[in-house]
């Protein structure tokens, strides 16, 4: 697929602005001799081969998150999405490896100026909410600004406000217990957000909420992202959630991150067969997009030319129809083999009275699925443009349903080994390498 | 050896653990018996005062005060059956008796949960400290509970003492053991969320674990008092005064009159400090919370 990159964020490299969160090889293995364990990893052994020297929960992750940017981690459970989150903010200690949030590396700080870090820096949403239960839900989303020892007025002050910005404005004096699931995660979302920290951990924070519940959560997220311009790194097992929130998403396996990368790469270019596993079943036409399935048209025209050239150009590629640009290559219209051929023969000299400036063009960012009914109404490759309204691709309707089905090219053994879990671990990590080693 | 292993039938030498506790027992009478003495005093002066501010007035204005108490925590039947229950021990003429063992109990049970309590949080924070205190609980719980009576009376003879001791003993088990479940029972997410807003341990302690483990430390609570009234009972063996004196007497003389008199004044106390402690639980925030539906 020569699908145009060139408009979407390149995985491991943030433009330029220095991350909110960097994570470098970090490791982290529960059990008695951690040091031993990420010695071995290091050296090339497998998960399974430092069982006795404990469970590697995080094997060498490495990452940036820009400010501003949803970054999700996705991954089966157990893969260590929990274990990786849970460093981000100290309440887990890495057994090796850097992470750094702003300026200050966790490995370095002391007690009081994680305690500092974390009131101040980074607050988390818990899966199963976490709320206190003897506490009204006011004083609940109070409850971050009590610890920063913020006065009483004050903090119930913001509290109020971010309440009111998950809509929850009028249970302020309500206990969670007389909630339902959204509502309590509501609060959760209320609490993190009045704390007033840059980055956001979210741990599974939907998961314990039932489908319909969840998407509105989703689309709430979202909105506040857009309005608060928050660094949120979140963690979930569902796919199709991954891909709607995430700017980029790191695909976990059994500790290891085996791909980090916009949803679109994720889908259109899996890194190894587990990957290509996992997205086999997501709603694809959601979260592919006119760019991500487009090619370069064979033939590109320019108003200024003429007749002759467009025929001789069309006859070479094997096209009946090439689309027609100016100079800055905003779209101007089509030409057909059958009105330019005539022309050639009539002396017509310019192009541009032969141009059908009636196409249907479709922005670059349009989902795949809302490409099909433009697709059906015309019998040529749809046109795909940029803001600017500049000629970016084209999609050809076979194109199109063929981006709707999972690439398959992996051989059926290896696919049953991926479905039932036993593929060795080298499998995943030789392929691997090349996407984790590519830190900014 | 030999002898003595002929003396059992067996072959397995005599092992002298009984002496051996003995000797240390005395050991310590000689060598601490100005802090036993200490102590002696430290407990004898508070029981007396206790045992002042519930005997002094008349019966029907104590018989008010707890009824009034079961009121407030509970409702008006239990105030009313208060009333009644502690007129019936008026009546049977036992009521000195159960003031006397009241302040035991509430002495006993103070002392008991302001060991057992912080003994129970700080089992619950560290592993190590939980291994050593799960077994000596086991065993101090097991042991047969005049047993205790014998070296506290060695120690510090007779009086109200040597049975407010053996009854800490013999009643703080559940007051650790329910306080380090109820903490390691909190919820570790919610833990969790404490930590990761900036919390100290310390305030997470006070504003997170107790609070949320408080019913079941509750229940701890009423544990080690209905624990301390029975044990309270059998310290009347050592003439630890009280309703257990009028118990052991009645046992002595064979009175059937005077043991269901004492025994039916035991059960009045046993069940209103029953009722009040498990109504205190329920009032606590957290509990209170959890009933809210929506
Ligand atoms: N405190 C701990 N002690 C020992 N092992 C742990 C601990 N926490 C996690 N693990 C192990 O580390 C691995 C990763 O766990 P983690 O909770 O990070 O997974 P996860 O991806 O969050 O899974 P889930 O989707 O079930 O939440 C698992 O094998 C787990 O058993
Ligand atoms: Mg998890």
């Amino acid at each position: 697929m020569t699908a145009d990159t060139s408009t979407t964020p390149t995985p491991d490299q943030p433009a330029g602005v220095a991350p909110a969160v960097s994570v470098r090889g970090v490791y982290k293995v529960f059990g008695p001799k951690p040091a031993e364990a990420v010695r071995r990893l290091r050296a090339g052994a497998s998960r399974d081969e430092v069982k006795n020297l404990g469970t590697a929960a995080v094997i060498d992750a490495s990452f940036d998150v820009a400010p501003g940017e949803i970054f999700v981690v996705m991954g089966l459970s157990g893969s260590g999405k929990s274990t990786l989150i849970r460093m981000l903010n100290g309440l887990w200690t890495p057994s090796a490896g850097d992470v750094v949030l702003g300026d200050a590396n966790l490995a370095t700080v002391d007690g009081k100026r994680l305690r500092e870090l974390r009131r101040t820096r980074v607050s988390m949403v818990f899966q199963h909410f976490a709320l206190l239960p003897h506490r009204s839900v006011l004083d609940n989303a109070a409850y971050p600004l009590e610890i920063q020892g913020i006065g009483k007025a004050e903090r119930q002050r913001r509290a109020s406000e971010a309440l009111d910005m998950v809509g929850l404005g009028g249970w302020a004096e309500s206990l969670p217990s007389q909630l339902s699931g959204g509502m309590r995660q509501r609060v959760g979302l209320a609490r993190a957000l009045a704390a007033d920290t840059d980055v956001l951990l979210m741990d599974e924070a939907f998961s314990a909420l039932d489908p319909l519940i969840r998407s509105e959560m989703q689309e709430q997220l979202l909105e506040l992202q857009a309005k608060l311009g928050k660094t949120i790194i979140f963690i979930t097992h569902d796919l199709n959630e991954a891909m709607h929130l995430g700017d980029r998403i790191a695909v976990m396996r059994d500790g290891r991150i085996v791909q980090i990368g916009t949803a679109e790469q994720i889908l259109s270019d899996p890194a190894n067969d587990y990957v290509e596993k996992f997205v086999a079943d997501v709603d694809r036409s959601r979260v592919l997009t006119a760019a991500s399935v487009m090619q370069r048209p064979r033939v590109t025209l320019s108003i200024g030319s003429g007749p002759r050239l467009a025929a001789r150009e069309m006859r070479d590629a094997d096209v009946t129809s090439a689309y027609v640009v100016d100079r800055t290559r905003v779209l101007k219209g089509l030409v057909h083999a059958e009105a330019a051929v005539p022309a050639v023969r009539e002396g017509v000299e310019k192009l541009e009275g032969l141009v059908d400036p009636d196409v249907v063009a479709v922005h670059q960012d349009t989902p795949l699925a809302e490409l099909f009914a433009p697709a059906a109404g015309t019998s040529v490759p749809l046109a795909v443009v940029d803001d600017g309204g500049r000629l970016v691709g084209i999609v050809p309707r076979v194109t199109l349903l063929e981006a709707m089905a999972p690439a398959d090219n992996g051989d059926g053994s290896d696919d049953a080994e991926v479905a039932d879990g036993t593929a060795p671990d080298g499998a995943a990590v030789e392929t691997t390498a090349p996407t984790e080693g590519a830190p900014a | 050896m030999i002898a003595t292993a002929s003396d059992t039938g067996t072959f397995v030498p005599r092992v002298e653990l009984g002496a051996w506790v003995e000797s240390a027992i005395d050991w310590m009478t000689d060598t601490f018996d100005p802090v036993f003495d200490a102590v002696k005093t430290f407990f004898e002066s508070i029981y007396d005062g206790l045992e002042w501010v519930l005997s002094t007035p008349p019966f029907f204005v104590v018989a008010l005060v707890l009824a009034a108490l079961a009121f407030w925590v509970k409702g008006w039947k239990l105030g009313v059956g208060t009333l009644l229950g502690f007129c019936l021990v008026a009546g049977m003429n036992q009521w000195d008796n159960a003031m006397e063992s009241l302040a035991l109990v509430i002495l006993a049970s103070a002392v008991a949960l302001l060991l057992g309590i912080p003994l129970g949080i700080w089992a619950a924070r560290n592993a190590h400290v939980s291994r050593v205190v799960r077994p000596v609980l086991d065993f101090m719980q097991t042991m047969p509970a005049f047993v205790y009576l014998i070296p506290t009376v060695v120690i510090f003879l007779t009086g109200p003492v040597p049975g407010i001791i053996a009854t800490v003993i013999f009643a703080i088990a559940p007051g650790v053991r329910f306080t380090e479940l109820g903490i390691r029972q909190v919820d570790a997410e919610v833990v969790e969320a404490g930590r990761a807003f900036g919390s100290t341990d310390r305030r997470i302690l006070r504003q997170i674990q107790i609070p949320l483990a408080m019913p079941t430390i509750m229940a701890g609570i009423n544990q080690v008092i209905m624990l301390a009234l029975s044990m309270v009972v059998i310290s009347g063996m050592v003439g630890a005064g009280g309703l257990g004196n009028d118990v052991v007497a009645a046992l002595q003389r064979v009175d059937v009159a005077l043991g269901f008199e004492a025994g039916l004044a035991v059960v009045i106390l046993a069940i209103f400090l029953d009722r009040v402690t498990a109504a205190l639980a329920d009032r606590a925030p957290v509990a209170k919370a959890l009933r809210a539906t929506r």
